[in-house]
Parts: C-alpha cells; structure tokens; sequence
C-alpha cells in the first residue's frame, strides 16, 4: 500500500465519522476487527486494563447501531465532529499480504449543546486490502488526556 | 464550630417530608456548601483501599469533599490520612498522584515531613515567636481527626466524635465481606486503571440512580434495543459477549424487577439492590469453564460449604452514604467527588480477586467498560440524563420532588432495617434523606 493511498483512505474514514455516517464507517473494519481507545498512557493490552471504548466487531456493531437509535439521550441533540488527520506515517509494512500499520494525528473537536471539546492523540490503523478495497483490521486511538477527567464519550475517535 | 447558615434548620427539616424532598437540596450552592461541611465534614467518607499502600511510605492523593488529602501508609505500617497542605504557607505538599516516599517536602520553602504528617524539618528556623512549635500537631499536615478500615477498605472522618465505622457501616459490613470472601486467597486488591467521568448534575444523583431498578428500561433504551438487535455470531474475543449481555439484561421487563430483585436500606443512608442477577444470569451460567475453575479455586481453598455460602450472597450494587457504591459480583467500587452544586466526577476502581484464575478478572474489565467506563454505550445515558435533571430544575416548575414510591408497602428488615416490597421501591432514596437530614441539623460538635 502506497502512503498517497493510505492517506486518502484515513482522510475519508474522518469524513464519514464527520457526516456521522457511523455505518458507513462500520463497512470499513473486517469481520474479526476492533477498535481500541486506550485508558493508560502505552497500553499494552485491553484484556488487564479498563479502555475508554474497546470494541470487539461484536460490541463494534452494538455501539454503532445504537447511535442511529432515536432514543439515545447522549446524543440528543447529536454533535457534530470536525476533524483532521495529518502527519500520516506507514509503521509497518507487510507487502505480501498487502497491510499496512499507519500511524496519524488526530485532532478533533467536538460540538454539542453549546458546549465545544477538543481532542488530540494518535491513531493506529492495521489496514489489510480486502473486498476489493482497502479494510481496517484494527484501529487504535491514544488520547492525550485519556487518565484525565471527561464528560461521556459517545463519538467514536 | 459551624459557620453561620442562610437556611435555619427548621427549615432544612422542611425540606424534607414524607414522600417528597425540596428541589433547592438538589439546585441551591448555599445548600451544598452546608452539605460539604455538615456531611462530608462529618461522615465516614471512602478514601481508599489498603492494596494501594501496600508498603510504608506508599501514597496516594485523596479527597474528602472537596479537599485534598493524602492517604499514606507510615513507616510503622500504620495508615494515616493527611491534609495536603504546607503548615507554613499552605502549599499543596504532594503533587504526584500516587508514590513512595521516606518524607514529604514542600517545594517552597523546603519544609519536609514525616510521613504521618508531624513537621521533620523547618530550613532557618530563627527568629519565630515564642508560640511557634513545630511539634503541634496543629502545624503539621494536619491529620484527619479519625481513620479506620473495614477489610482493607480505608474510611476517615474530620470529626473527633461519632460512631465507630462499624457502628457506622452496621449491617452493610456484610457486602464488604461479600466483596472480599469471594477472593479464594481471602484477598483483593485494586488492578486495572481508574476512570474519571464527570456530569453537570448534584453529587445525590449518582448514588440515588445506583440502586434504581426503574430507571434502565427509559434511560438504557438505546443501548438496550442495540443489544437486542446483535447478532451473536459477529466475532466477539469474549468482551462483547459480556458487554451485550449486560445490555440486555438491562433491558428485563417491570415484571423481572417487581419479583426477583429487592431493594434494602439501612440507618446511616446505605442501601443495597439485592438478588438480582444471580451468578447463573451474570457469568453466562455455570458451566461457564472460567467460573467452573473460579469455584474450583475457591473449594480448595475455603472447602465446598463455605464456597456455597459465599456464593449465594447475591447482592448488585451496594451503596455507602455519602460517597461510596460498589459490587462484588464483578468487583466494581466507584467513589463520588462532589465538585459544585451542578458539577460532580466519580472514579471507578476494579479490584483482582487474589487466588481467581486470570480470566475472571478480565471479565471484571470488559465488565467495567461496559457499565463504568467513559466511553460506555450505557453509562454515557445516564450521564445525559443526570445533565436533564439539573436542566429541568432549573426550570422552576414543581418546588417538591416525588420520592414516595413504596411508602405504604416497605417492609421492616431483620438487621435493623427496612426494605422495598421490590426492588422498584425508593425506600433507599428516602433512607438517604433521612441521614441528610440527621447530618444537616445535628447538633454541631464543637
């Protein structure tokens, strides 16, 4: 995978998460993915420590349908996201099987009710080309205030 | 000594009757500021767990209310609770969050001191008055007036006098030993990270939504109908499985809460929301081979009998008024930090069963992920909705706020006592007002 590539993929991820266009962007990860925003500082695994989200495809699945749900109350009324992915690096590659790790800047900010958050970190995709396109194996978001104190996550990094 | 108050305590006592409390104890800075110094300046509040100091000089910060404390374990081994503030000009002593240290300094003038709070060390001292005595007690890191644990769990209080904390915590002594007797080693500790989830909403809520079993199918609907619809044959490591039946379970109908789960309450304002999910419900019933091998190892330890005992203790969330909830079942505490009238954050701690095999407690994780954590499909409703509340009060509509569901069908209890006919009763809610009440209007302790 060529980075001008990767690069295009990451930017319309963003876009469809943006849009708010969530199962769209659930099209986008492979039957066995998950999506991972850590709690700690270097996490090195969800399984010992609590995770802001971490999602098997299962619970993936769950927390995407329910945020088309009329009824959920976090969301009423719905934020609205903007979003910018830079400093796009390839971190691993594995040309045979055609994968990627990527790695990236994220910076978001959040609006909802009068209120606006901003967010920071760094994401990490295992990009895999499947069906004809390009899939997300997993995906990882490091916050930078991750251990601090937040108002409810509900938009998916 | 109290301070002056702008509410007499008539009529504090009237804003309090049966079956409905006064919105303004929900909504008035003036009564939080009281609640601060007639409760939290009072009580036996949670400060923290034995396993996070486990050796001398292990520390970590805490709070009582609103204020800083340092929880330490002395060189002598004993446990003390400090203020975290420089006797000499008031400096916030320890910064880092937790560590191990042989003495406290202060990064202004360089006063150190012992790890039980007594002065070590004041740099230049000459020229002080003759009144200046670096022993007092009263310049220190000031002690918190009382300290003591209930297995492991560590309890201060400001006041010099009241009830011990097992007068304190009477029968709800019981859920700690639920929560510490299902360890096979007989021992837990705090593992796994912290969240930190804050709401725009009065500290009150949080424990009062805890015990509320009338609640889920309105502010858990989303997550719950999600659920509902998942296909059980999407990839799941064994997280999502647990995530999405705890969604569903919320999710059981009026007729599930109103028969096999029972709400008790107890004097001091502790509660706990009983006999709901039985651990068949909870571990994906017992053939479960992680729970097979977790009863295993707890036979071997404790023997057959005892295990059994254990075991059928079934209680969900257990709350201890003012600042403490927690549950055994999957070794969940959460500790409530009120921050203002409208503004609260609460931690949420998971504890390692010691002895259990490795897998239960990565069920404790997905399981606190699922109902504790930041991110979570569930919890981010009910913080929603702890925002509406404030929202809504703020609206000036109906002064009195009902709490009167059960009044005329709770039941006495035979440890001192009473409970909801089912678990939908607000007896605990009403059970925490008395005690609001008790501490508003006692009389002040000079």
């Amino acid at each position: 995978m060529q980075i001008a590539e990767v690069e295009r993929f990451l930017v319309e991820e963003a876009r469809l998460l943006d849009e708010g266009r969530y199962e769209s962007w659930l099209d986008l990860f492979t039957a066995d993915a998950w999506y991972w925003v850590p709690l700690a500082r270097d996490q090195a695994s969800p399984f010992d420590t609590i995770s802001l989200m971490y999602d098997d495809r299962r619970l993936l699945e769950t927390r995407v349908r329910r945020l088309g749900n009329p009824n959920i109350h976090a969301q009423l009324p719905a934020s609205r996201t903007s979003r910018i992915v830079a400093n796009v690096t390839i971190e691993e590659s594995e040309p045979a099987a055609d994968a990627t790790v990527v790695r990236s800047k994220l910076m978001m900010l959040e609006s909802r009710a009068d209120k606006q958050r901003m967010f920071g970190g760094t994401c990490r995709h295992r990009l895999v080309r499947a069906d004809g396109g390009i899939r997300i194996a997993w995906k990882r978001v490091d916050l930078i205030n991750s251990e601090g104190v937040l108002d409810g996550l509900v938009v998916p990094f | 000594m109290r301070e002056a108050s702008v509410y007499t305590e008539d009529e504090l006592s009237a804003s309090v009757e049966e079956g409905r409390v006064h919105r303004r104890l929900y909504t008035d800075p003036a009564i939080f500021e009281l609640e601060m110094e007639r409760i939290f300046g009072v009580a036996w509040v949670y400060v923290g767990h034995e396993s996070q100091i486990r050796n001398p000089g292990d520390y970590l910060q805490t709070q009582i209310g609103r204020k800083p404390l340092v929880l330490v374990r002395h060189s002598d081994g004993k446990i003390h609770v400090i203020h975290n503030q420089c006797a000499h000009r008031g400096v916030k002593v320890v910064n880092a969050e937790q560590g191990n240290a042989g003495e406290f300094r202060c990064c202004y003038h360089g006063w150190t001191y012992h790890t039980d709070g007594r002065i070590k060390n004041v740099p230049l001292q000459n020229g002080y008055p003759a009144g200046f005595d670096p022993q007092d007690p009263r310049t220190a890191m000031v002690a918190a007036a009382r300290v003591a644990s209930y297995r492991g769990f560590v309890f201060a209080s400001l006041a010099a006098d009241g009830p011990s904390l097992t007068e304190f915590l009477g029968h709800l002594t019981t859920s700690f030993d639920d929560m510490v007797d299902r360890a096979p080693d007989g021992e837990i500790e705090v593992a796994g990270g912290i969240f930190k989830h804050a709401y725009d909403g009065n500290w009150k809520l949080y424990l009062e939504n805890l015990c509320d079993a009338a609640h889920p199918l309105f502010v858990h609907q989303s997550s719950i109908e999600a659920a509902q619809k998942q296909a059980d044959d999407s990839f799941s490591d064994g997280s999502g499985e647990i995530a999405v039946r705890q969604m569903r379970q919320n999710g059981a109908p009026y007729s599930f809460w109103e028969s096999q789960v029972g709400i008790w309450a107890y004097p001091n304002g502790h509660s706990y929301l009983g006999d709901y999910h039985d651990d068949a419900k909870l571990v994906a019933a017992l053939q479960d081979p992680v729970f097979r091998d977790y009863i295993a190892a707890l036979e071997a330890k404790q023997g057959r009998e005892r295990t059994r005992q254990i075991l059928e203790v079934r209680r969900w969330n257990t709350n201890v008024y003012p600042n403490l909830s927690f549950m055994s079942q999957f070794q969940q505490l959460r500790v409530v930090h009120p921050i203002s009238v409208d503004r609260t954050v609460v931690y949420t701690y998971n504890f390692r069963l010691k002895g259990a095999p490795e897998q239960m407690f990565r069920n404790t994780i997905s399981f606190a992920n699922i109902v504790n954590g930041t991110g979570s499909p569930v919890l981010t409703d009910d913080l929603a909705v702890y925002g509406r509340i404030g929202a809504g009060m703020s609206s000036g509509g109906a002064e009195w706020l009902q709490i009167g569901r059960g009044t005329t069908t709770d039941l006495p209890d035979a440890h001192g006592g009473r409970r909801g006919i089912n678990s939908t009763s607000e007896v605990y809610i009403r059970n925490m007002f008395d005690a609001w009440l008790g501490y508003m209007t006692r009389p002040a302790v000079a």
